[in-house]
Formats: C-alpha cells, sequence, structure tokens
C-alpha cells in the first residue's frame, strides 16, 4: 500500500490538482466548510495566543514576585458574588501595613485607594480634559511594589505623604493627551474642585488586553488622598515577596490577614490574594474553555466539509467509472486506485485547508491592524488546521476510494 | 499488497518457455439476467503458442469479447480453466491479476478507452506509471512506443484533438509500451474507416513478424484473411478452427 502510495504520488497529485482545475465550481463549494473550520481554528487560535502574550507580559510587568489582595479575588471573575462575598469589609491601610510587619518574606508592601463609586472627578489642564483614567492614592512604595519606572521629574516620597502634599505623578497617557508639546513637571492639573503639582512622569507599561487604562494613571499620596475623601474606605494591597519567597510570602500573608480579619477556623479567607502567575494561569484556564468550544464549532464546519468531500468522491467515482476501468484494464493494482482517489480528496481538502490558512492570517492580520485585540497566528495552529484538513480528506475519502478499487475491470469499462 | 512477485511466467525462464501461451478448457460464461440465463460462451477450448496471428470471427453476440475478455483476465469464467503462459489464472490474486494485465497482455478496445483528460504521451505512459518505471525511462519508453506507431508528432495532443485512427494507434502503443507477449485486440478496426482500418492492420502485422502474439477480433472476412489462423464463434462455441494459406 504504502509503496502504491510512493510509486505514484507524483502521478496521483497530478490528476488530483487537475480534477479540482476542472471542476473548480464543485470544488470550491466542497471545501468550503473545509475552508471554513480551518479559518476558525486559525483565527481563534491567532486572538487567544495574542491575548495570551499580552495578558502573560502585563501581568509579568507588575513583578512575579509580587501578591495582589483585595477584598475579593483579583483577577478575572464569572458569576455573581455570593452574600458572604457581598457583605466582607473593606481591607485597611492598618491591615497593609500589619503585612509589612508580620510577614519576614514581605519586603515591602502597598496600600492603594481610589474612588470606589463611578467614575473620578474630571481631569483638567488648562483647555483640555481627560475623563477615563484610574485615580489612585498610593503609599511611595507603591512605584516600587508594582514596578512603575520614572520616566521624567520624581516619584512622590513619604515627606509627601506625611505632609498631604498636593503633588501627583502621571502615567504616560495622561502626558500626551494633557502636555502634547509642554514640559508636565511643575504644572498644576485640577482634579474635580482639587489642584495637584505633577512632579514625575510615569514610564509605558505593558497593557492588559483591552485595558487602556494602564499608562493613563493619575497617582497621588495616599494620605493627600485620604484628605480629600474620608469616604472612601476601600483599599488595595500589593505585597511584594524577597526573591523566590513567593510562595512563603503568600502562606504568610494569609495567615496575618485571617487574623486582621478574625475569619473563623473552618470558615474560608474573607479576602482574595493572587499573583501574576495565578493571573496568567487563570486567564489560561479562561481560554482553554474558549478554545474547547471554538474545536467544537470548527469541527462541525470540517464535519460537514468531510460530508462535502465524501459526496463529491463518490460522484467523481461514478462519473470516472470507465476511467478506472481503464486503469485496471492496463494494471492498475487496487492500491493505485486507493491512493489516486484518497490523494485527490486530500488535495481537496489539503486546499481548502490552504485557503482556510490564508484567511485566518487574513483574519488575524485585520484584527489585529484595526487594533480590535491582540493577535499572532501561532505556528502550530497552521499545522493543526493542514494536517486537520488532509485528515478529514483522508478519512472521509476512505470509504469512497475503496469502493472504487473494488471496481471489477470489464464492469467498470462497460459502465455507461 | 504492493510488492510485485513476478509470476513464473514461462517467458522469464529461458530454454522453458512452454511453446503454448493461451490454453483454455471448456470455458463458460453465463449472464445471470434474473429471470433468464443468457449463456455467452458454452464450453470453449483451445490453444495459441507463442507467435502466433489468430483471428476470431463470428457474427454480432456470438460471444467474441466476453471471450476476449476472459484471456485478457478482464473477467472470469463461470466455468472451466485458463491457462496463460503455464499458469493456471483462476488461481492468482487480485495482485498477480493486475501485473498480468499490465506486463504480459496488450489489451486493444474497440472503443479506445483513452483517458480523455490526458495527452496521448500520458496515456501511453499510464501502463509504465503502474509498474513504477522511472520517470526519465517512461517517457522514452511512451515516446519510442509512439514513434512505433507513427505518432511521433501528436504526443501532446488529447484523444478529443486526435482522429479515430490516430485514438486507435495510440491505444496500440499503450498496449504495446510494455512490450506484452501477447497482443489482445477485440475489432480494432470497427469504428475506423477502411483506409484507416488497413492501416492499423498493417500495423499488426509488422507487430506479429516482429514475435508478438496476436489474437485479433473481427467479423471482416478480409481483415481475418491477415491473420494466420481463424477460430470461428458461433453461439458461443468454436464452430471452426481453420490455418489460412498465409
Ligand atoms: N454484461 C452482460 N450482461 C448480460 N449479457 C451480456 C453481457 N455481456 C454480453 N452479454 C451477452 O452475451 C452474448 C455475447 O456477447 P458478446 O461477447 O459481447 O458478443 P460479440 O462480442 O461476439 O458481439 C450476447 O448475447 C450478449 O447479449
Ligand atoms: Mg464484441
Amino acid at each position: 500500500m504504502m509503496n502504491a502510495f510512493r510509486r505514484h504520488i507524483r502521478e496521483n497529485l497530478w490528476l488530483a490538482l487537475d480534477t479540482l482545475r476542472t471542476h473548480k465550481f464543485r470544488s470550491f463549494l466542497t471545501i468550503l466548510g473545509v475552508l471554513i473550520g480551518t479559518t476558525t481554528v486559525i483565527a481563534v487560535a491567532s486572538i487567544f495566543a495574542g491575548l495570551d502574550q499580552e495578558v502573560a507580559d502585563a501581568a509579568r510587568d507588575f513583578g512575579t514576585r509580587t501578591l495582589f489582595i483585595f477584598k475579593w479575588d483579583p483577577g478575572i471573575h464569572v458569576g455573581r458574588l455570593t452574600r458572604e462575598e457581598r457583605l466582607r469589609t473593606p481591607l485597611t491601610y492598618e491591615d497593609g501595613m500589619g503585612l509589612k510587619e508580620d510577614c519576614p518574606d514581605v519586603e515591602d508592601v502597598a496600600v492603594e485607594t481610589f474612588i470606589w463609586w463611578g467614575s473620578p472627578p474630571v481631569l483638567k489642564y488648562r483647555g483640555s480634559q481627560v475623563l477615563h483614567y484610574n485615580f489612585v492614592g498610593a503609599t511611595p512604595s507603591d512605584f516600587r511594589v508594582v514596578n512603575d519606572s520614572l520616566s521624567d521629574g520624581r516619584l512622590f516620597t513619604d515627606v509627601d505623604d506625611i505632609h498631604k502634599r498636593d503633588v501627583a505623578v502621571i502615567g504616560a497617557d495622561i502626558v500626551s493627551r494633557l502636555f502634547p508639546n509642554e514640559d508636565p513637571i511643575g504644572k498644576q492639573i485640577t482634579v474635580g474642585s482639587n489642584t495637584f503639582k505633577v512632579v514625575g512622569t510615569l514610564g509605558k507599561r505593558k497593557a492588559f488586553p483591552g485595558d487602556s487604562g494602564t499608562d493613563r494613571v493619575v497617582k497621588i499620596p495616599y494620605h493627600t488622598f485620604k484628605k480629600f475623601y474620608p469616604n472612601e474606605k476601600e483599599n488595595f494591597i500589593v505585597a511584594m515577596a524577597f526573591e523566590g519567597r513567593l510562595d512563603e510570602a503568600r502562606d504568610e500573608v494569609e495567615s496575618v490577614l485571617r487574623r486582621r480579619r478574625h475569619d473563623k477556623p473552618n470558615a474560608s479567607d474573607s479576602f482574595g490574594i493572587s499573583s501574576a502567575e495565578a493571573l496568567i494561569h487563570q486567564f489560561e484556564q479562561l481560554i482553554g474553555t474558549v478554545v474547547l468550544v471554538t474545536l467544537v464549532i470548527s469541527s462541525i464546519g470540517l464535519l460537514v466539509g468531510g460530508i462535502g468531500v465524501m459526496n463529491i468522491m463518490l460522484v467523481s467515482i461514478t462519473e470516472r467509472t470507465r476511467e478506472i476501468g481503464v486503469r485496471k484494464a492496463i494494471g492498475a493494482h487496487r492500491s493505485d486506485i486507493t491512493w489516486q482517489f484518497l490523494l485527490e480528496a486530500m488535495t481537496l481538502t489539503g486546499a481548502g485547508g490552504i485557503l482556510g490558512i490564508l484567511v485566518g492570517f487574513g483574519a488575524s492580520f485585520l484584527i489585529r491592524a484595526l487594533d480590535v485585540l491582540p493577535s499572532a497566528v501561532p505556528l502550530w495552529s497552521v499545522f493543526v488546521g493542514f494536517a486537520v484538513a488532509v485528515g478529514i480528506g483522508l478519512f472521509f475519502g476512505l470509504w469512497p476510494a475503496i469502493k472504487a478499487s473494488r471496481l471489477d475491470p470489464i464492469v467498470a469499462l462497460r459502465y455507461e | 499488497m504492493g510488492s510485485q512477485v513476478a509470476p513464473a511466467l514461462g517467458r522469464d525462464v529461458e530454454g522453458a518457455a512452454p511453446s503454448v501461451i493461451i490454453k483454455t478448457e471448456d470455458l463458460w460464461k453465463t449472464y445471470d439476467m434474473g429471470a433468464i440465463q443468457v449463456n455467452a460462451l458454452c464450453g470453449v477450448s483451445f490453444q495459441i503458442e507463442r507467435g502466433e496471428y489468430v483471428a476470431i470471427m463470428g457474427p454480432s453476440g456470438s460471444g467474441k469479447s466476453t471471450l476476449m475478455n476472459l484471456i485478457g483476465c478482464l473477467d472470469t469464467p463461470t466455468r472451466g480453466e485458463y491457462w496463460l503462459n503455464g499458469r493456471r489464472v483462476s488461481e492468482l490474486t487480485d495482485d498477480e491479476l493486475a501485473y498480468i494485465r499490465n506486463k504480459e497482455i496488450g489489451f486493444v478496445f474497440q472503443t479506445f478507452n483513452l483517458l480523455s483528460r490526458a495527452t496521448a504521451l500520458h496515456n501511453v505512459e499510464l501502463p509504465l506509471i503502474y509498474n513504477g518505471t522511472p520517470a526519465a525511462e517512461r517517457r522514452a519508453r511512451a515516446e519510442e512506443a509512439l514513434r512505433t506507431v507513427e505518432l511521433g508528432d501528436r504526443m501532446e495532443h488529447k484523444p478529443n484533438e486526435l482522429s479515430g485512427g490516430q485514438r486507435q494507434r495510440v491505444a496500440i502503443a499503450r498496449a504495446l509500451v510494455n512490450r506484452p507477449s501477447i497482443i489482445l485486440a477485440d475489432e480494432p478496426t470497427g469504428n475506423l474507416d477502411t483506409a484507416t482500418g488497413d492501416e492499423i492492420m498493417a500495423l499488426f502485422d509488422r507487430l506479429n513478424a516482429s514475435g508478438n502474439t496476436i489474437v485479433l477480433v473481427t467479423h471482416e472476412h478480409d481483415i481475418a484473411a491477415r491473420a494466420r489462423r481463424i477460430i470461428h464463434i458461433r453461439d458461443g462455441k468454436v464452430a471452426r478452427d481453420e490455418k489460412t494459406g498465409r
């Protein structure tokens, strides 16, 4: 069987392509299903590969030894909060300081506070304004803990914090929006009715996909924030573990917080701890589910395509019964005929696969060009897409091909 | 499958070649048409020796084509035995039969049976493809066969770009290309005009002169007269077996 395959691969490929040429329209209709299936695989794989990469980059940009602590699990939420979750009390500034005090494996802690309900007050500088941005009151340790880089000027310090000075450090996106051709350092920006002096600017960060807010941030000292917004109670704690001590730090943070928050021994944590790796892992699980769903959808396309291929092969074999008779009469073995039609079916679906890969690449390129989502076609999806397409031809072409090979030469020759 | 063990055909064993190349014994072919049964052949027995030039004659429907298809290993008899080159054909496997159809027998059909999508050259190459002849040799031999039938200038033509006589010559080239020991032709001139038919017959004469065993079916006396032996078939039986004067 394999001998026959090798002997005639050129001849059979030629034949298969010739059939494709002579029956362009019919072939195209047939391979449409395969094309759609492959395109789906490629496009979805590319979007998720792109997303995955960005999520990983963005999460790791905060540092791989950083723990994110909030009263709810930081990260992706699916479904509604339980009653217990809704009733949780905010984490406090003191919780943050306590962690720094009581966890030997925690090197540093930052506490961030923000406006819980609705959007922050309008940010203005002269004529320009920004509506959607992150307005954060952060301990001076925040810059180091979340891996912010200073672009220009200076960061605010403990002195600024203790004296509740009206100073701000702004993100790269705010700079380009409010100070397109001006040096922002020393300028006064207003947030709602309060004025802050810009003392420093931050470098660009890697953004989470779909999140344009990473660089659109205004940070002011924690206690300055409290001075203007004494009613904001929510705190987000970021703890940085010593190098290589992330797991230990996590355990310490958990037990310290449980004690501080009086969690019952048999109750679960009344807070959530996450890390870059945990976020990535969580996201990858989500991707896994979506990929599975996509695979099911594209399999349906491929199945429809496969049945179409079986149909066209049966038609093709019926039409060419005499040809099969002639071939057998001049010495074609069964395996020769089998391979001829198998290769034809595989060429058909393989062509569908290649078209699907090209369309998939096009779709991926468009998605990236239009900046809808990050997207990069992973190499494996190209191979998988092509292999699956050819496999469909092999699988669904097998029965028609064997049927053809079993034709009796004289019966086939007499076929009208 | 695929491994081609050359059947122990006499030709391969020099000196031991049996002179009888075709031997049939009480061949029957019955077509079961449901309500009725048609006996196309009713006990045909004869022998043909290497190098013979035999014409099979008989009225339409007498069973000539049925007999040729059996001799050509395209069909199997309902009853009786057939030896080709000393081997009992009923014992051969599917692959061995394919090998014989490819290497031992060149079959020429009344209706040419060329692949319409392929060029003359490719049609002639086809039997060589099925026995794994390397591409370069394949092409050379196909070209040589086409030149033998005087179609050296029509190699790249498709069948529908050729006349009936030319098509039949392509079919003959295809039958010759593997240098088979037997050439079987079922009314090879049946679809051709007289002049073209004469050309084709001249070709068979030459082939026989160069040592090929030829069995051809015809119902024209002047064509049969070219052979050295005529087997007359009537109602599925051998009615007469005569040597011509040639
Ligand atoms: N496939 C078939 N099914 C049924 N009857 C057949 C078939 N082929 C041939 N016959 C019958 O067998 C007889 C011999 O046919 P054939 O060998 O073609 O005759 P010839 O070639 O001498 O004209 C005829 O009566 C014909 O009708
Ligand atoms: Mg006939």
